[in-house]
């Protein structure tokens, strides 16, 4: 899997992606909530980018701008060369068959009222795409490609269990032949048994159909064996980023290190050093409201010292393309 | 792996014919429903009423009898000196089941069967109207949001806080006397259409409102988002995605409605501000029964109980339609 080289272009490519919502802050105030700050990322054809970070880190919110289901505050956002950044509803259009999304809350992502075979077949009617087998032929191949019984296609949601569901999901999200798939935390609501079955059937999607994806979890040991490049968000904003070696082998920021002290080490003759580096994270993330300032991990970092407070660290690129944003970045 | 994942798929079971169907989500509402006693039983009442009222003028003709005639002046024998009926209990009778009507001396059974079908038809209209402008303006108002939204909302409260009833009251014979000459009858449609269109006007708000709330509860959840990504026009997004999920309070203030606006009309109607002479009508009978209770309450009797258990079973039915459709709601 190491397909991706820096000269096939960029599908999706963000520039400074960032996401303001107005909230109503203390005191009834109107205050501006950054819930993504300032981030580059670019995907390219077939290749997985893992997003990893706690809950309430900006993922979801980064999941939905690059499908541009919200509209970015500032920062750009091309797809395929084109500028989508504020593209319209019917600008957008054409481009709508080829990102896809998956969602993390199986009950709640599929109309109750619809049935399965419905559901999946809007996207063809949307688009207008009649294969020369007919839908109701393709919605049956695309129940089959997901591992579901294709006779199943008449049923409503309710009738299926929360795995079964994300594949309807999936299967959704396939029926367009997309080039990129957003999943965000595709797995998290599901059981620990079911997740890694899902996981491995968007992992053979896109092997298979070369489609590219943005896989967001809230652990580093779900992107694990999924994503070729890994990207850590603290409070909206990219804390480090890498390929999976770099990140699992030899994580430079204290966060990423914490991230990881939480996952069990598969190697047993690891294990004990993975038990002495053990960081494990306390307290909440703070209030995106009210962010700490210079870097925004120093009320949680046993590193923190005096600039932490002071000075914002920037992405700093170790010489082999890993990013890390820390005055004291881990060495090796 | 993927020999992994094919095994995990449910294996291939024989499809029972009309196995789909008694899954989908309004088979499984119909079941709870039959289970429930009380349900059935205000159904059963409420779909009385209703043969009764539409269907007035079949069994007014089986009957032998209208609204109309004036027996009692007709044929003598029928009404006393002062004009009431002679026979007990209002003159009850086989001729005249639920006896006749004091001084007019009218067949009552008959005038009742026709002002429950004149109430019951304007209320439906208004309902009809009420839950079509209130649905598509709380849709819009909640799916869209903004100054969308905000300009709905605003003209919401506007009309909700508005003295609805004063106005019917003061406005209703102010119209109609604009546009009926001093010396004519207020023909009967020009009543009922005004107090469709008027009582509809003021109506639709509760059901805006209400409908506007269950569309912004449901405009973040995923499915939706889903359809958005897919590039589905706003428009079918509203009709094929959210719509089909707002039945159930689509129907519960639907069901509120019929009885609060039958009783509506009729306070209207009671107040002067309704139908008139000679239009049969339920709010009406009950003003003259309110006149001539003390000499005859056979007369104020029927109508006011019939209107008492029409409320009261289309409130319980109301009720069972909610819990067969929502069955979370009453844990
Ligand atoms: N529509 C919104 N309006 C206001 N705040 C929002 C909205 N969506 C998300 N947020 C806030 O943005 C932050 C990031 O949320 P989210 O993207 O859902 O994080 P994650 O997916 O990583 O858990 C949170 O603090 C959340 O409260
Ligand atoms: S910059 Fe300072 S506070 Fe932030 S992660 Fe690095 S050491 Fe910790
Ligand atoms: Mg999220």
């Amino acid at each position: 899997m190491t397909t991706t080289t820096t000269d096939t272009p960029p599908l999706l490519e963000a520039v400074g992606l960032t996401k303001d919502f107005p909230v109503r802050g203390a005191g009834r105030r109107r205050a501006l909530l950054r819930a993504v700050d300032g981030v580059d990322l670019t995907v390219r054809a077939g290749e997985s980018l893992g997003v990893v970070g706690e809950s309430g880190c900006g993922k979801s919110t980064m999941g939905r701008l690059l499908t541009r289901l919200l509209e970015p505050s500032e920062g750009r956002l091309t797809f395929a060369g084109q500028d989508i950044t504020h593209a319209s509803r019917r600008r957008l259009a054409p481009i709508r068959s080829r990102i896809q999304m998956v969602f993390q809350d199986p009950y709640a992502s599929l109309n109750p009222r619809q049935t399965v075979g419905a559901i999946i077949s809007t996207p063809l009617e949307v688009h207008g795409i009649t294969p020369p087998s007919g839908r109701a032929a393709r919605v049956q191949e695309l129940l089959e490609t997901v591992g579901l019984n294709p006779e199943h296609a008449n049923r409503f949601p309710h009738e299926f269990s929360g795995g079964q569901r994300q594949r309807i999901g999936i299967a959704r999200a396939l029926a367009l032949e997309p080039d990129v798939i957003v999943a965000d935390e595709p797995v998290s609501a599901l059981d620990v048994s079911i997740q890694a079955q899902v996981v491995n059937l968007m992992q053979r999607l896109q092997r298979e159909r070369g489609i590219a994806f943005v896989f967001i979890a809230h652990d580093l040991a779900v992107v694990r064996h999924f994503s070729q490049r890994v990207m850590v968000m603290y409070l909206g904003a990219v804390v480090e980023s890498g390929t999976r070696e770099q990140l699992y082998d030899s994580p430079r920021h204290p966060y990423t290190r914490a991230l990881l002290s939480a996952v069990p080490e598969p190697d047993p003759r690891r294990a004990a050093d993975a038990a002495a580096a053990r960081v494990p994270l306390t307290g909440d993330v703070p209030s995106p409201l009210d962010p700490p300032s210079g870097c925004r991990f120093r009320t949680r970092c046993p590193k923190a010292a005096a600039i932490c407070a002071q000075e914002r660290p920037t992405l700093v690129d170790a010489g082999d393309g890993h990013l890390t944003a820390c005055h004291f970045p881990e060495e090796g | 792996m993927a020999e992994a994942m094919t095994t995990t798929a449910a294996p291939p079971k024989p499809v029972q014919e009309k196995a789909p169907e008694h899954r989908s989500p309004a088979r499984l509402a119909w079941r709870r429903f039959r289970r429930d006693r009380t349900g059935v039983f205000a159904g059963i009442v409420v779909a009385l009423f209703f043969v009764a009222g539409l269907g007035a003028p079949l069994i007014a003709k089986l009957y032998g009898k209208d609204p109309y005639t004036t027996y009692g002046q007709n044929q003598s024998g029928l009404l006393d000196d002062f004009g009431y009926p002679t026979g007990r209990f209002g003159g009850m009778s086989s001729q005249f089941w639920l006896g006749v009507e004091p001084e007019l001396g009218r067949d009552v059974f008959t005038q009742l069967l026709y002002g429950i079908r004149t109430s019951l038809l304007i209320a439906l209209a208004i309902v009809l109207l009420i839950t079509m402008a209130g649905t598509l303006i709380g849709l819009v108002a909640g799916y869209f949001g903004g100054w969308v939204d905000y300009a709905l909302s605003r003209v919401i409260d506007v009309v909700l806080c508005f003295p609805s009833t004063l106005f019917f009251v003061a406005f209703i014979p102010i119209v109609t006397t604009r546009f009926v000459a001093p010396n004519q009858q207020t023909p009967t449609w020009l009543i009922a259409t005004l107090l469709i269109l008027v009582l509809s006007a003021f109506g639709w708000p509760t059901t805006a409102r209400l409908l506007r709330g269950q569309t912004l509860s449901l405009r973040d959840r995923e499915f939706v988002q889903a359809a958005r990504v897919m590039g589905v026009h706003p428009m079918r997004v509203l009709l094929r995605e959210l719509l089909p999920n707002l039945w159930t309070p689509i129907l519960i203030s639907a069901s509120l409605n019929v009885p609060a606006y039958v009783t509506t009309e009729a306070a209207l109607s009671y107040l002067g501000a309704g139908m008139i002479e000679p239009t049969p009508d339920w709010g009406r009978m009950i003003h003259r029964g309110a006149e001539v209770y003390n000499a005859d309450f056979t007369y104020m009797l029927f109508p006011g109980l019939a209107m008492l258990i029409f409320v009261l079973a289309f409130n319980l039915l109301g009720d069972s339609v909610r819990d067969a459709l929502d069955p979370k709601s009453n844990r």
